[in-house]
């Protein structure tokens, strides 16, 4: 990964994607094939290969303001797992990522005055990439060169054309926003509301959902079309469940039931596990991991739900979706303890009465009635 | 609120809620039937009550002649109903899933190709019933708010878990949470309403068997 | 500290058709793209990588497909695998990087993939290179004649 901070944005904003490619002496034939490993990176027909060669040809490579804040930066280390080969290494010779604090080699002053000069003079055109949480209980909790999270945030977003929210500590607080909360922590749709905002969520995300949303904005200039909690249909749009190749174990009621015995061995379904595999929408189960070799189900180990808001809070994750994420044994005890001390007393107020009346009942006779 | 928070509380706190409501409610009105006891019967007792009591739980299940003949429809949409009930609750393996956390016990699964077909066998039971109430007259003119509200909480859970194993209408995280939501309102109506057969059938059953073996005759 | 890795870790998987069902429609698939490719003159790429298979599910399918007469290796921003099936019309194309990942596998049904062809815009660099340097070899010559004489 380079990144020149010598030489600012200026100088590379006007050169196209192609002209990139060509002056690393990159012919034709290896622009289509880089097309096609693009499509199929962004989760694109085949089909679509003429329209993307089309569009990067005529592609300006953009300025890249990244900002991290409360994360364990495993965002920005899925990403550079994501470009350890020449084409991906090409994508990021296309974008000019002006302010990367993991990446940059500049670091104080300089490295805000980078992102400074970035800002202004690509107003309203940069792209700005989030990821990790933002503190709003006390601004001290995570700063940056002393500025606040916070105020980097709205500061830098006020000028940029996107934002995309990389992991689920942007997209929706993940790990910080767990159950208590201590620090306040928001998501980036929680504070900016005026700006498109993509949603990468997954902790972390596919590497290669990361780079395919970053190529389909620079291929397209537009943001992918978006579920309702934001996030590109393109790569969130089936559920694990939908696309696991243990599937067909569900369906039919064949559970591991513990992680060694004979149900594990042969593949069967992990729900009982506590697999969140039906609730969990993410591209694991057909774009995998590490380029394809495989994801937690395969590898035997139930779906977590890392790429849905509170998966933190979802009860454990070794219970399965179908049980309590509380101790119902504990409530229904308690409430049966104190029901029968209720029904006790109700009962025998009732028996009271019934015994008060029957004693108070009064016997009429034949004079009664002559009176 | 989003899928997975609404997702999070029906199998959190909603189940807390409901659980207490429901186990609370049906100790007490159990606990009220039995303290309010019986009159004392000063005749001499010519047979049995226990066993009378006991044999007729089980034999009230098997409608008499007449009573077939009568009510044919009430009695085969009943069987078809109850059946369909038990069977996908009890046996369905994420519900055995549920019961073993909270209870400990667990027991083998049905095949799921089989609770599913009964699950629709439920679903158009409930619906033939609904139907026939509202167009005979005589059931129509019966029929009260508890009854239709009586039906819709033991449809919902059953419609609602059908679409939520299928994976239609909503999506996953959604349609799971109202399946759990629609089972915590059945139980915080059940003990409120006639939906307390559940339990006290067993009772009334007994009941009718005992006077009848305390009276020496066949129940 | 010594890492040791035993290479020798043996992974009992036992795959079957029975997993995914995904083997045989794809062939399936494949098969009505011929028909496309005989009655029409349409080509069809299916991505592999957007289908959901069990481990050991591709290669079943790869092995059902075989490998033919024609191989070519392509070595462009790393190295590209390009082979006909023992099915005519039917190849595959795997894409791989610098350091030997695979990044794309699609099953082409076509007369010949895109990717083998000579590209025009190539063509016509390549006409000029030649151009520029038969030209220089030619100035070169007249130098060197006219040194001499």
């Amino acid at each position: 990964m380079t990144n020149d901070n010598s030489t600012l944005t200026s100088k590379n904003d006007h050169a196209s994607l192609v002209d990139t490619l060509a002056s690393h002496g990159v012919s034709r034939r290896s622009f289509m094939k880089f097309c096609a490993a693009t499509a199929s990176m962004m989760a694109l027909s085949p089909s679509m290969v003429p329209a993307i060669a089309a569009a990067l040809e005529n592609a300006r490579k953009p300025s890249v303001i990244w900002l991290s804040f409360q994360e364990c930066t495993g965002c920005t280390e899925s990403l550079t797992r994501a470009h350890t080969g020449t084409i991906e290494n090409l994508i990021f010779d296309a974008i000019s990522l002006d302010y990367h604090h993991t990446l940059q080699a500049a670091a104080g002053h300089g490295a805000e005055e980078a992102r400074m000069i970035a800002m202004e003079e690509n107003h309203g055109k940069y792209l700005l990439v989030v990821d990790g949480s933002i503190p709003l209980d006390n601004p001290g909790y995570s700063t940056i060169a002393g500025i606040s999270n916070y105020d980097m945030l709205m500061e830098t977003a006020s000028g940029a054309a996107a934002i995309i929210a990389v992991g689920t500590c942007a997209t929706y607080g993940g790990i910080p926003h767990a159950n208590p909360n201590p620090t306040g922590a928001v998501s980036v749709g929680d504070l900016i509301k005026d700006k498109p905002i993509i949603n990468v969520p997954g902790c972390p995300p596919i590497p290669v959902v990361i780079t395919g949303v970053l190529t389909h904005f620079l291929t397209f200039g537009s943001i992918p079309e978006l579920d309702h909690l934001g996030r590109p249909k393109v790569f969130y749009g089936q559920s694990i469940h939908d696309r696991c190749y243990r599937r067909p174990f569900y369906d039919q009621g064949l559970f591991a039931e513990t992680f060694d015995d004979e149900g594990a061995k042969k593949g069967w379904c992990l729900y009982k596990l506590g697999c969140k595999g039906p609730t969990t929408y993410n591209a694991c189960a057909t774009t995998k991991w590490n380029n394809g070799t495989s994801f937690p189900i395969e590898s035997g180990h139930p779906c977590l739900g890392c790429s849905e808001p509170d998966f933190w809070d979802g009860g454990s994750f070794y219970k399965s979706l179908s049980m309590p994420t509380e101790n119902l044994t504990k409530t229904a005890v308690y409430a049966a303890a104190g029901a029968v001390a209720a029904g006790l007393v109700v009962g025998t107020a009732n028996k009271m009465k019934k015994s008060k009346v029957a004693a108070s009942h009064e016997r009429m006779t034949i004079d009664d009635l002559e009176k | 609120m989003n899928e997975i928070d609404f997702l999070n509380w029906v199998r959190g706190t909603g189940l807390q809620i409901a659980t207490i409501i429901f186990v609370a409610g049906v100790i007490i009105r159990i606990l009220e039937i039995f303290l309010l006891g019986r009159k004392a019967n000063l005749a001499e007792a010519k047979g049995s009550e226990m066993k009378s009591g006991l044999r007729t739980i089980i034999t009230r299940s098997v409608p008499l002649k007449t009573t077939f003949q009568r009510s044919a429809l009430t009695v085969v949409t009943g069987f078809f109903l109850h059946i369909s009930l038990f069977v996908v609750i009890v046996f369905f393996a994420p519900h055995i899933f549920f019961f073993k956390d909270v209870t400990g016990l667990y027991w083998p699964a049905l095949p799921t190709q089989i609770v599913d077909a009964l699950t629709v066998i439920g679903i158009i039971t409930l619906l033939v019933i609904l139907i026939r109430r509202m167009n005979d007259k005589v059931l129509r003119f019966l029929t009260n708010g508890e009854d239709l509200l009586v039906w819709f909480v033991t449809f919902a859970p059953l419609i609602t878990g059908y679409l939520a194993f299928h994976r239609t209408i909503l999506s996953g995280p959604t349609m799971i949470g109202i399946h759990i939501l629609s089972v915590e309102l059945l139980m915080v109506v059940l003990p409120f309403t006639k939906l307390m057969h559940v339990f006290t059938v067993f009772l009334s059953r007994w009941y009718g068997g005992a006077i009848s073996g305390y009276r020496g005759v066949q129940s | 500290m010594k890492q040791t890795i035993d290479n020798s870790i043996q992974f009992n998987i036992q795959t079957s058709d029975q997993l995914t069902r995904n083997v045989t429609p794809l062939l399936h698939e494949v098969k009505h793209a011929l028909e496309n490719l005989i009655n029409n003159n349409q080509t069809t790429m299916i991505d592999l990588r957007s289908i959901p298979l069990a481990p050991g599910e591709e290669d079943t399918i790869l092995n059902s497909l075989g490998c033919g007469e024609v191989q070519a290796e392509l070595n462009a921003l790393g190295l590209s695998e390009i082979y006909e099936t023992t099915y005519a019309g039917v190849w595959i194309v795997s894409h791989f990087n610098d350091h030997n990942e695979l990044i794309g596998r699609f099953i082409e049904i076509t007369t010949m993939p895109e990717i083998l062809r000579s590209q025009d815009e190539d063509i016509l660099n390549a006409y000029h290179r030649l151009n520029e340097g038969l030209d220089d070899n030619q100035q070169t010559k007249e130098s060197m004649v006219e040194k001499v004489s």
